[in-house]
């Protein structure tokens, strides 16, 4: 195993939240993201089946939590690049998981805040790597913390 | 859709019903819509191969959600996805089939919750698994 290329201000960056991106579920967006992915379950298309099996409006389909926010000469990625310092210059997603504490619904407004909570290094088929783990938490405007997402990006 | 699934009628081993896609590069045109990913790497055949490709890629992402819908088609109407997820470990292709599979690993209760977990994956036209995962569902109980 070569040297460690996690330095120190990468190791102080665990825990560290980094700014608040705030996203809204609409109606378009849900029935979007449903559209892409095939679904076929009205409550992601119509308030009124929606509301018929007990919910508060469109549903946001499985791993939709907001649409993106695009701004002008910003990064759309939305933060500094875990492998900066380090020797590698690609990046591949790993995975990610969602997990729901409550249905998310159209008129949603969730605010958003992630942080990298490991890193992991190892030899695999493409050479060595680098493992960032992140978490993110998403937030209701009435404070009720609605889902995590959890990723991982390869660097190498 | 398909009738309701109870937690009391699922076994450990039990494999759930496969969802089959099959995307066209339309469909991936309206993902990167909807997810906000225009990495020309999923709608671009030139730009894929310049990368080294061999051509357009499905996104990993979109793998993942069809997952969520094969677990939401599962439990729906009554139950819920609580939590689910992949590995993007190999790559597939628009207009070849994705097989989305799940089998039960466990079942258990917490509080008022009946849930069951699951291994879950997709499948390329070879067999090979491209996303496993895992997932969480809520279930209804009988009376």
């Amino acid at each position: 195993m070569a040297e460690s290329v996690v330095t120190d201000a990468m190791k102080a960056q665990i825990g560290v939240e980094g700014p608040e991106t705030v996203s809204e579920v609409t109606s378009t967006g849900c029935r979007l993201f449903a559209r892409a992915v095939g679904h076929t379950d009205a409550i992601f298309y119509d308030r009124e089946a929606a509301r018929a099996r007990g919910y508060r409006d469109i549903v946001a389909p499985p791993g939709f939590l907001g649409s993106a926010v695009f701004r002008p000469g910003e990064r759309s990625d939305g933060g500094a690049h875990p492998q900066a310092g380090t020797p590698y210059r690609r990046i591949l997603n790993g995975g990610t998981t969602y997990e729901y504490f409550e249905p998310v619904c159209a008129g949603d407004i969730v605010r958003s805040r992630s942080k990298v909570t490991e890193f992991q290094e190892r030899q695999g088929s493409i050479g060595s790597m680098l493992i960032t783990f992140r978490e993110t938490s998403f937030v209701r405007e009435d404070g009720t913390l609605v889902a995590k997402m959890y990723g991982s990006l390869i660097s190498y | 859709m398909a009738e309701q699934v109870y937690w009391d009628d699922v076994d450990v081993g039990d494999e759930i019903p496969t969802l089959r896609k099959n995307c066209s590069t339309q469909q991936l045109v309206v993902w990167a819509g909807a997810s906000g990913d225009f990495y020309q790497i999923h709608y671009d055949e030139g730009f894929a191969k310049n990368t080294g490709l061999d051509g357009i890629i499905v996104h990993g992402a979109l793998k993942n959600a069809f997952l969520g819908q094969l677990l939401h088609d599962w439990v729906a109407p009554a139950g819920r996805v609580r939590k689910f997820g992949c590995s993007y470990r190999g790559m597939d292709y628009p207009n070849q089939d994705i097989t989305c599979r799940g089998v039960v690993t466990k079942k258990y209760i917490d509080g008022s919750n009946h849930l069951v977990d699951l291994e879950i994956w997709t499948e390329n036209p070879s067999g090979q698994k491209t996303s496993p995962g895992s997932g969480t569902v809520t279930l209804p109980a009988r009376g």
